[in-house]
């Protein structure tokens, strides 16, 4: 096949519960942007575009956890339509910060929010891309990083794996010198326990991270819960730490389960809501 | 989009494009009458203000940045303001000088997504700025340098561009080094040369004549064209604190949208660029002021296909500040004032690129968050772009379906809607009947 007849593959950018930030990680590219643009033909991009052509797509990319019978649907066609499914964002990847409808009392955010609360039709739970279909890779982050995006969609057209670190942002700490920030300056820190990619931004500026990429690779949670405790912070705190983006994460979810203070907040929580509602 | 009898027109449009987040637009044509228009927004709800309850008031600048990706600046130093309104902090002069920094950095970058990447492919009659790309690569580079710029100062403030990590209730983390700061002085002169470029090239575009009598609300600081702070103002003589405008703003729940609609004093009103400029353009810069007059514009615009003008002199506004703002930084010592906790209910307010947005909380005495309360600007101007979009209709009835429906969306991206923080977004949907 001479070159001039390669038709280029295409990209599917597709949304559910999100706040469209992974999204406008592939526009933050902007010098790679319109050479991302000349290599695949964009397909389907509402955020960028009206045009739309009929699938199927090389690659999908996937924004947003699945909180409606709709998103149920429309990830099944998605799947059928996409030779490579990528997640990219924790709400994909993990159900996002929504997820944490899914520690309350069924229909109760519903009703804290909306007056007609009959009228929203949403799921009670928010769950991952890969709870309802098969996912080829899951980029992780709140938000993702746009150059490992940049990496995931270099690898997808090359047919490779894309080269993206499982490893913890600890280690991503050790790498650029910063000193740790849970020993020596009693910060509660998720960074042994939080995927890399963010190159440990948090710690760099004196804050302890606080997980925006989700569980590491053999994350050891409940060690790292009670070596915290053990330097003075509160479950309360600590629990609150694993309940952000990634709270339905199974090892943010189970350590902070593992905290009785969880335990015993949710319940007040419920009960707080219950007398609202 | 269907005709249906002769009498009876039906255009529909589903999932509007380049908008952040999902949305319909419904249009019902009845004899050659608009008898219904209805912008529907089907974003899935997200619950923020349920999820707040319980949390503690330090965590809620990064849980409400996750409300959008496009302006997570707006909704951490909102909350910020909430918060510190509760608590009784006041921070210092050099912490609210960095939030404005880092806010310009979110307005360069917003306005010029919207502007480039959004909405001037509307006027140049292409479907995205890829084919504008391919007609005039230069423009989208620009555009995309813009942009670019606007990030580097998200990201030198504020850490990273999407959801920034060094926000928190009281300040910052810590303050950024000045050579950091001073290096931006570069890119943002860069900026505003492509900036006042770009309020040429956009004031150069063809214009559908359409004028609205809006009720504009916008912030108002004295000396200073509001971004960070301000007292609500209306351009019909309201002049109120941030808390009394929370209770003259009441939001209502329809059926056929997961964002709340709001009326103030029971009357829909228009929030964003349109707005500001209209309360605010004396506080413009002579800069910019000179590049208004240039572009044509009055003292207000009030035709919404102009906003595209009014962003770009909104950008070249925020790079000119940017400057002003890093060539007096003196970093915050100490970077963050300490906050102590007691119940209250504190109320922020501050110009997010798409108009103003409110945030208040009621707080316990151990700084739980209790109720959360957040307008953002699509809820506020949700019924001015229905009342918009009838106007179009009426007089594009002359237009075939698909320019008919093409001018619709226009007139819903005219206001930059944020459809993520509304549902709280597009899809038209024109029933002629």
């Amino acid at each position: 096949m001479s070159v001039d007849t390669v038709v280029p593959p295409t990209l599917a950018v597709w949304k559910f519960a999100s706040c469209d930030g992974c999204q406008l990680s592939l526009l933050d590219l902007e010098p790679e942007l319109l050479a991302i643009t000349r290599a695949v033909r964009v397909a389907h991009f509402t955020e960028m575009s009206r045009a739309h052509v009929e699938g199927p797509y090389d690659i999908s990319l996937v924004e947003g956890s699945i909180t409606t019978d709709d998103d149920v649907a429309r990830i099944l066609e998605v799947r059928a339509q996409s030779h490579y499914l990528v997640t990219i964002g924790a709400c994909a990847a993990t159900g996002g910060v929504q997820a944490l409808r899914n520690f309350a009392a069924p229909g109760a955010f519903r009703a804290m929010v909306y007056a007609h609360p009959e009228y929203i039709r949403a799921l009670d739970s928010s769950t991952p891309v890969s709870a309802h279909v098969a996912v080829d890779y899951e980029l992780r982050g709140c938000p993702i990083d746009r150059f490992q995006l940049l990496e995931v969609i270099l690898a997808l057209l090359a047919h490779r794996r894309p080269i993206v670190a499982t490893h913890s942002v600890c280690q991503e700490c050790k790498a650029r010198g910063t000193v740790c920030l849970a020993v020596s300056g009693e910060i509660a820190c998720l960074g042994p326990v939080t995927r890399a990619g963010c190159n440990a931004l948090c710690p760099s500026i004196g804050r302890g991270c606080f997980g925006c990429f989700g569980p590491s690779e053999g994350a050891n949670v409940d060690s790292l819960m009670e070596w915290l405790h053990s330097r003075g912070h509160d479950d309360v705190t600590l629990a609150r730490l694993l309940q952000t983006f990634n709270a339905a994460a199974p090892a943010f979810h189970d350590g902070a389960m593992n905290l009785v203070a969880t335990r015993v907040t949710l319940g007040t929580t419920s009960r707080t809501r219950k007398e609202r509602a | 989009m269907t005709h249906g009898t002769n009498r009876t027109r039906t255009v529909n449009a589903e999932g509007i494009a380049r908008v952040e987040g999902e949305g319909s637009l419904r249009v019902v044509v009845h004899d050659g009458t608009v008898s219904e228009v209805s912008l529907d927004i089907f974003e899935p709800p997200r619950y923020f203000e349920a999820m707040l309850v319980g949390r503690h008031f330090s965590e809620a600048p990064d849980i409400t940045a996750r409300i959008c990706g496009i302006c997570p600046v707006a909704y951490q130093l909102t909350a910020c303001a909430a918060m510190e309104d509760a608590t009784g902090i006041v921070v210092s002069d050099r912490v609210q000088l960095l939030r404005r920094l880092l806010y310009c950095g979110e307005w360069i970058q917003s306005h010029a997504l919207h502007v480039y990447l959004l909405h001037a492919p509307d006027f140049l009659n292409c479907q995205d700025a890829v084919e504008l790309a391919e007609r005039d690569p230069r423009v989208i580079e620009r555009g995309l340098a813009l942009k670019r710029t606007g990030n580097l100062v998200m990201e030198t403030v504020g850490g990273r561009a999407v959801h920034p990590v060094n926000v928190r209730v009281g300040g910052f983390y810590s303050a950024p080094e000045p050579a950091a700061i001073a290096a931006l002085a570069g890119p943002l002169e860069r900026a505003l040369d492509a900036a006042l470029a770009t309020v040429d090239w956009v004031a150069g575009f063809d214009f559908p004549e359409v004028t609205s009598s809006y009720r504009f609300v916008a912030l108002r600081q004295d000396g200073r064209y509001a971004i960070d702070a301000g007292r609500p103002r209306s351009s019909d003589g309201l002049d109120v604190t941030p808390g009394h405008f929370a209770e003259l703003s009441v939001e209502e729940h329809v059926a056929r949208s997961t964002a709340l609609h709001a009326r103030l004093d029971g009357r829909s009103y228009l929030t964003g660029p349109l707005a500001r400029y209209a309360l605010n353009v004396h506080l413009f810069p002579e800069v910019v002021r000179h590049a208004a007059r240039a572009a044509g514009l009055g003292e207000t615009c009030v035709n919404p296909f102009q906003s595209i003008v009014i962003r770009a002199l909104e950008i070249a506004f925020a790079c000119d500040e940017a400057l002003r703002l890093v060539a007096q930084y003196e970093p915050p010592v100490p970077a963050a004032d300490v906050v102590i906790a007691r119940a209250g209910v504190g109320t922020g307010v501050t110009e997010a690129p798409r108009g103003l947005l409110l945030h208040q909380y009621e707080i316990d005495a151990d700084g739980n968050i209790v109720r959360a309360r957040i307008m953002p600007p699509t809820s506020q101007n949700q019924l001015t772009i229905e009342e918009d979009l009838r106007r179009v209709v009426e007089g594009g009835l002359d237009l075939d379906d698909d320019n008919l429906q093409w001018r619709c969306e226009q007139a819903v991206r005219n206001h930059d809607p944020c459809i993520s923080c509304a549902a709280h977004f597009l899809d038209l949907q024109v029933v002629h009947s």
